[in-house]
């Protein structure tokens, strides 16, 4: 091994604990970008082999009625490659020994043959007979979560007839990556599951023989989706067409993508804090041990060292930071994404794991480590290389104070001494100052990113479940029934008050831009489900009107008193020109209301509803279920309170990770730029240091002109990092935004204050470690030594 | 007549910081020649170092001409003075600028690395008498071992010149002796072109010339008749 490279180990080994304070920010930023890339590309992989295996279809279509012969014409569509009709249905089960109503979607098999779009995987046991009537296959989290066998039985309420189902297997598609009922706002597998039956048994059931009410296609590589849509829809709308729509509407897929989304998101914002800030304190250590080193450097540069070899000598030193910092990365990173493969575990169903981070996701994070790190260092790493020989071996000038305005204000307020030093000093390296205090302000910022998600997550809960969604439970009908169904549905055991609301698939266009989803019409003054706006104010649906959330008029174009066309679909296929008589702020989903009057007197038919919304007696919670077992036309029930309560405990526990994460990261970075500040500050000052101290200046007095100034830097810090907070805060809002939801910029004075409190408490404690140094400092020892 | 190894025309050297100009050599012109070991004497700022430094391929003269040799060092950029240092030339200085964090063996290391026929780090200490030493770190040796270190640092890649800066200015009489030992040593067994640079005048009787710098100009030079051998000179 060379002398240089040993020099360059033994600087690295005395240089430990500035060393590991940085390679932990950097290791943050390398497992943070492993993770979110690696977990994003392992996501997009899993998927899109799954979806390539087993058939996903492109464009899906639903109608209430069409024939089969129907299906010539569709798969004449241009872009078709292969169409599949199938017969889909809800319907409420008796699962034996769950006292809870619950529901099942029902679809029909693809036929012997194969060929089939959407091809399950059969997961245990065997697919259902393609002539059984009474045998069935059932999506494996399902059966998982109630405890069914291939071999058990359950019953099954199809079309108003209680039917025997026996269980032959249990299946996974790529349909149902993400399965999430009716009405429902996570995946409940104990209560809502997808049952396949053979295509003859369930037509004979729903009375779809020759028909279909669901095709599935595939189209080729160049295919047009938005034409291949509209015809789709052309061809649907006699038959009571709900409205065709690609992958980006299907639920499952949609909600996969918004996960990928987050972590896109998460890579490009958060890595590069890192990055950054491990750039600017690899230059800032650099520089001062490159200070010290003049003379070492003149030396080599005598001995006939090249700049070269000078130049790399020190870019290695960094390149072991950054060696140590991509380790360290890599270690918390594939611990984070095999957490975060578990947690998906929970809530995608893939039929395998292929949850491994790519090698390409090692590979970039540690190049970026090291590009970050050589960023940092090259500036001082040349001014090392460039250092003139003669030069290099004389001590440094010492730095150029200068009297300037701002030291006239500050003697004319009489400071102490100490005091001078520490502004003094500040002013005279504004731009390290102004750079340590960036460093600072950041980890602040992290802190307030981190409880603006769990605050918005709070008001979104507290919206969506205490204000808006105040009713036990849903019942879901299909199709709709008149509105003269909520007075049986009263006398249901245990019922407190029932109240009705229909959702109308529909298209709505306006000028050249258009957006199918449902409209939801209530009645005036109705109680358990409620429109409520950002502010928190209840909003009613104006007769005669729309209402429509701001992102959903946004992409729209809309502006209030414009008309609007609104296509409904369905039973009632109508093209009808609405006003747009407001807008509302909210979180979930496109929102589009109206008044329910209004909108049967528009269809021009008596009342009807899809949805009645319950308050329940809980005592009287298993009567109501056995009856609802028995009640023919149900689709669905939504127990709300049940998923109220799943959704804040998988909340909570996520926001409890996620803040401790945060916090963890807010701390590295604290102490990775005020334990280097501080100790850069210690060896440059120890000389001046040491000399107050034989001048008679005790302990404390001499460690408060080395703390003063950390801690006067990290105050300075804080309303930066409050600004920089509420501007990440802001970007993660806008970048999370999607379709399926919004979050909400709420900045609590409380999470201020909490980030400011972590970030002072852990700059504090940095600076008393070194302070620590200070007190065992030999003084006749630091006197001799020369600068 | 001995052969010239370093000769300087008019060299001048002006430092500039922008509001004050320094001159730290006015015109010098000197010969030094094979195998000699010269005394550069002269008070603080007289612009001893600032030659020396010229000499060594550390510093670009503002004016005139320096020549190794044949080889012009004025008209040689950083690349081709690294090259010069390399390979013809070896420093002591006065602060003994060691490498902390490396061992006796591995700071003459440093040099043998890079050069083209050097001795081994162990010869070259032994030619100091440190090779009971070679094991120590900087901050283990007393101040004379560590410019011991520093001469068999310079030494190690056999140069053919030796130009030392103030080699005892950091030392007592007694260490600075053993010091002085080793240059005369390597001077006479090795035959290597030797400059001591000093403001103290007692070690001048161990030159073959004395150079005195005053104001920066040379003064005069003068000739030892006969030389007096380091352990009987005392300050």
């Amino acid at each position: 091994m060379d002398a240089l490279d040993r020099k360059l180990l033994r600087d690295f080994r005395r240089l430990w604990a500035q060393a590991l304070a940085i390679a932990l920010v950097l290791g943050c930023g390398v497992a943070i970008l492993m993770t979110s890339f690696g977990m994003q590309t392992a996501l997009e992989e899993t998927r899109a082999a799954y979806y390539e295996r087993n058939r996903f279809a492109d464009v899906f279509g639903d109608a209430r009625r069409a024939p089969l012969s129907l299906m010539r014409d569709i798969r004449e569509i241009p872009g078709v490659r292969a169409a599949q009709a199938r017969v889909s249905e809800h319907a409420v089960l008796d699962i034996p020994g769950r006292m809870e109503t619950v529901t099942g979607r029902l679809l029909s098999l693809p036929g012997e043959g194969g060929g089939g779009l959407n091809v399950p995987v059969v997961r245990s046991g065997r697919l259902p007979a393609p002539g059984a009537a009474d045998e069935v296959a059932v999506n494996e989290p399902f059966a998982r979560a109630n405890g069914l066998q291939p071999g058990d039985s359950f019953a099954a309420n199809l079309n108003g007839r209680k039917r025997s189902l026996t269980l032959t297997g249990t299946l996974l598609s790529p349909e149902f990556i993400y399965t999430i009922g009716p009405g429902g706002m996570m995946p409940d597998n104990e209560t809502f599951g997808i049952l396949w039956m053979p295509r003859a048994a369930l037509a004979a059931a729903f009375d779809m023989e020759g028909a279909f009410n669901n095709v599935a296609l595939d189209l080729g590589p160049h295919s047009n989706e938005r034409a291949v849509i509209d015809r789709l829809n052309d061809l649907l709308d006699p038959y009571g067409g709900l409205g065709a729509y690609g992958r980006d509407k299907q639920v499952s897929h949609s909600f996969v993508d918004a996960e990928i989304t987050q972590l896109r998101t998460t890579a490009m914002i958060l890595p590069p804090v890192f990055f950054g800030i491990t750039a600017f304190l690899v230059g800032m250590v650099l520089g001062r041990i490159i200070a010290l080193e003049r003379s070492e450097i003149g030396l080599l540069k005598a001995i006939g060292y090249s700049d070269v070899e000078i130049c790399i000598h020190y870019l290695m030193l960094a390149g072991l930071i950054a060696v140590a910092g991509t380790l360290i990365g890599w270690t918390a990173g594939t611990w984070l994404s095999r957490e975060l493969a578990q947690l998906y575990a929970r809530f995608f169903d893939f039929p395998y794991l292929i949850y491994s981070v790519s090698y390409t996701a090692y590979a970039v994070s540690g190049a970026l480590a090291l590009l970050s790190a050589a960023a940092g260092a090259t500036r001082s790493a040349l001014r090392a290389a460039r250092m003139a020989p003669a030069v290099a071996m004389a001590p440094p000038a010492p730095p150029r104070f200068k009297r300037t305005v701002l030291d006239r204000a500050l003697a004319a307020m009489r400071l102490s001494q100490p005091v001078m030093m520490i502004l003094r000093s500040l002013m005279r390296w504004p731009v390290r100052s102004a750079l340590t205090t960036l460093g600072l302000s950041l980890a602040v910022a992290v802190l307030v990113a981190s409880s603006f998600f769990s605050d918005a997550l709070d008001e979104i809960l507290d919206t969506a479940f205490h204000q808006a969604n105040r009713q036990d439970a849903m019942l879901m009908f299909t199709p709709d029934v008149p509105e003269t169904a909520l007075a049986r549905v009263a006398d249901l055991p245990g019922v407190l008050r029932a109240e009705g609301q229909q959702f109308h698939a529909a298209i709505l266009r306006h000028g050249h831009l258009e957006k199918d989803t449902p409209i939801e019409a209530r009645r005036p003054g109705t109680d358990l489900s409620r429109i409520i706006d950002g502010a928190g104010r209840v909003v009613t649906a104006p007769p005669g009107g729309l209402l429509l959330s701001r992102r959903l008029a946004d992409q729209l174009e809309a502006r209030p008193g414009d008309v609007i066309e609104v296509e409904f679909m369905g039973a009632h296929n109508e093209t009808h020109a609405v006003r747009v008589a407001g807008l509302v702020t909210q979180y979930f989903g496109l929102g589009a209301y109206m008044d329910l009057g209004t909108l049967n007197r528009l269809l021009g038919q008596a009342p009807r509803i899809t949805t009645a919304n319950l308050l329940l007696d809980d005592t009287k919670l298993p009567a109501l279920h056995a009856e609802l077992k028995r009640t023919p036309k149900l689709s669905g029930l939504v127990m709300i309170d049940r998923m109220r309560r799943a959704f804040r405990d998988t909340i909570r526990e996520n926001v409890t990770i996620m803040t401790t994460v945060y916090i963890a990261i807010a701390v590295m970075i604290t102490v990775g730029v005020a334990y280097n500040g501080a100790r850069i500050q210690l060896s440059e000052r120890a000389r001046e240091l040491a000399s107050l101290r034989i001048l008679g200046f005790t302990r404390g007095e001499v460690s408060f002109i080395l703390v003063g100034e950390s801690m006067l830097i990290a105050v300075l810090a804080q309303p930066l990092g409050w600004l920089l907070g509420a501007a990440i805060s802001k970007a993660l809002a806008e970048g999370s935004s999607s379709d399926l939801y919004a979050i909400p910029l709420v900045l609590e004075p409380a999470g201020f204050a909490r980030a400011s409190l972590v970030v002072l408490g852990a700059a504090l404690a940095s600076a008393l470690i070194v302070r620590r140094r200070l007190d065992r400092l030999d003084l006749v020892d630091v006197m001799k030594t020369r600068e | 007549m001995p052969e010239t190894v370093f000769r300087t025309e008019g060299v001048t050297k002006v430092y500039d910081t922008g509001e004050v100009k320094v001159t730290a050599l006015a015109g010098v012109d000197l010969e030094l020649f094979a195998g000699e070991l010269a005394v550069l004497l002269g008070p603080s700022g007289s612009g001893k170092s600032t030659l020396l430094n010229i000499l060594g391929g550390l510093d670009h003269a503002t004016e005139g001409r320096v020549w190794f040799r044949d080889l012009e060092l004025t008209g040689l950029g950083d690349r081709g003075l690294t090259r010069y240092r390399r390979d013809h030339v070896g420093f002591v200085f006065q602060f003994y600028n060691l490498v902390a964090s490396l061992t006796a063996r591995e700071n003459v290391q440093l040099v043998t690395d890079v050069a083209r026929d050097p001795m081994t780090p162990e010869a070259a200490l032994a030619e100091v008498g440190l090779d009971h030493r070679m094991d120590h770190f900087p901050a283990e040796m007393s101040g004379g071992e560590q410019q011991r270190v520093a001469i068999a640092r310079a030494i190690a890649k056999r140069p053919e010149v030796l130009l030392c800066d103030e080699p005892t200015g950091a030392l007592d009489s007694q260490t600075g002796i053993q010091v002085l030992e080793a240059l005369k040593s390597v001077n006479d067994r090795l035959g290597t072109t030797t400059a001591v640079i000093t403001h103290n005048a007692a070690i001048r009787k161990m030159a073959h010339r004395v150079i005195r710098f005053r104001d920066g100009r040379i003064e005069r030079v003068e000739e030892n008749a006969t030389r007096v051998a380091p352990s009987e000179i005392s300050w």
